[in-house]
């Protein structure tokens, strides 16, 4: 089967995007998730539900979520420069925001993973085959947990970005994966963060299958010159919004 | 109180094992222990073809019907480089993750999980991530005795009965448990949006 052009591409996107568009204006509600069967994205198209999730209301289990503290993980996970004997190459940088659920009340004491590709573009897997060079003092693997402010932080070098085979000449634009953890396993949500002002966001159709404007721009992090350290590295900040949970607020149990 | 819209989910892409691999992290109880259950099972995709690139999770109670709240001691070695995480101890925690094999299997060492109230069916909620999936995906596996709960079971029974044989993993001789799990197709997998 040949490849669809970027041209293609581009031309189901604005084609849905604007089918999403004149749904809203003619009442429709906002959808703030992605588009879960978004053609233009290929992969999608045999791995994607085909009827309505069914809506439940969550049982005790669901309710919760996995326990998590300070000792589940090292002080250098967070610091994605530090895990190699020497300094890894690319755009130096610190990223960090506050999870939040949909009432604004921190999410404490949770698990944050992250992954993401070099500075070059590539990531260390044996699978990803992109010639570009793999850096031996950056693996790009790192994690943290939240403050009591629901903050987490990592430092960390931009990613670059890469190309893949969805179509022909396909790049993603530069992002970092996140695997977010709430209080309740309802809200266990895996996304990524994006950079502003990249020249890729119209081509992706990733970052695309999110139909409404609004709803992308909440992946893209928030360049801060307060968070920029002098002859160190650029500032990120990003905050993460869960769903609500139905449960009974209370303060975490056995904070460390 | 205010309300935020929340944040987009976004696929797992395929390159997530080194960030996402948690060594032992099927094994919610030993392998091979006296209690332990072997829960198994593939993802599919719309042809029936089974995914390589997936990742499921698991969340249950104890076999009493607890929700655990044990920390889930998770380690990397101090030598960090590309080595992964590890699960420590033994302490229940009632969570796990697996990759999908090349054959598209996910497996788990674990406890049948207990009804958390009376006359509620006993489940392992699950969340299902993939390459070529937007979003995470959340669904249940029952235990196949829940059909004594079937009439007392809110999900299970607002379900037709094939809707439900979506739900419910089957037993074998040695107790073990096996369930496939369905993103598209005629036999899709109901999947859950809460409310």
């Amino acid at each position: 089967m040949s490849l669809s052009s970027q041209q293609e591409i581009t031309d189901e996107i604005r084609a849905r995007h604007a089918e999403y568009a004149a749904a809203i204006a003619a009442g429709a509600p906002e959808q703030t998730q992605p588009d879960i069967g978004f053609a233009p994205y290929r992969s999608s198209i045999l791995r994607h539900p085909t009827k309505n999730p069914k809506l439940v209301d969550p049982e005790t289990i669901e309710l919760f979520s996995p326990t998590y503290g300070q000792r589940d993980i090292a002080d250098v996970e967070s610091d994605l420069t530090i895990q190699h004997a020497g300094e890894p190459l690319g755009e130096r940088m610190v990223v960090t925001g506050r999870v939040l659920d949909g009432d604004g009340r921190p999410v404490r004491n949770q698990l944050i993973e992250v992954w993401q590709a070099n500075a070059a573009g590539r990531y260390i897997h044996q699978r990803d085959q992109h010639p570009a060079p793999l850096d031996p003092n950056f693996t790009g693997a790192g994690r943290c947990i939240t403050n009591d402010a629901g903050e987490y932080r990592f430092t960390t070098i931009k990613p670059g970005a890469y190309p893949w085979k969805n179509h022909h000449n396909a790049w993603r634009p530069a992002h970092i994966h996140f695997s977010i953890f709430g209080s309740a396993f309802t809200q266990r949500i895996v996304t990524q963060m994006y950079f502003p002002g990249d020249p890729l966001f119209p081509l992706d159709p990733i970052y695309n299958s999110i139909l409404d404007q609004k709803a992308r721009d909440r992946l893209i992090a928030t360049y801060d010159h307060d968070l920029t350290s002098p002859e160190w590295s650029l500032g990120y900040r990003w905050d993460i919004v869960l769903t609500g949970t139905q449960r009974t607020w209370s303060e975490p149990e056995g904070a460390e | 109180m205010t309300t935020l819209q929340p944040t987009p989910g976004q696929t797992v892409g395929p390159f997530f094992h080194y960030g996402l691999e948690i060594e032992r992290g099927n094994e919610l109880v030993p392998p091979h222990t006296p209690d332990a259950v072997l829960l198994t099972g593939r993802v599919l995709d719309g042809n029936g073809d089974p995914l390589q690139d997936a990742l499921v999770e698991i969340w249950q109670t104890d076999a009493a019907g607890k929700v655990p709240r044990g920390r889930a001691m998770l380690r990397r070695p101090s030598y960090i480089g590309t080595h992964p995480v590890r699960r420590e101890g033994t302490e229940f925690t009632g969570f796990g993750r697996s990759a999908t094999t090349a054959e598209g299997e996910y497996s788990f060492w674990t406890v049948n999980p207990g009804a958390a109230a009376d006359g509620s069916a006993p489940f392992f909620a699950v969340a299902v991530f993939a390459r070529g999936l937007m979003n995470k995906l959340h669904t249940r596996i029952y235990l196949p005795e829940a059909s004594d709960a079937i009439a007392s079971d809110a999900l299970l029974s607002s379900l037709t009965d094939e809707e439900r044989a979506s739900l419910v993993a089957s037993r074998d001789e040695r107790g073990n448990l096996h369930h496939d799990i369905r993103l598209q197709g005629e036999k899709e997998t109901i999947f859950l949006a809460f409310n």
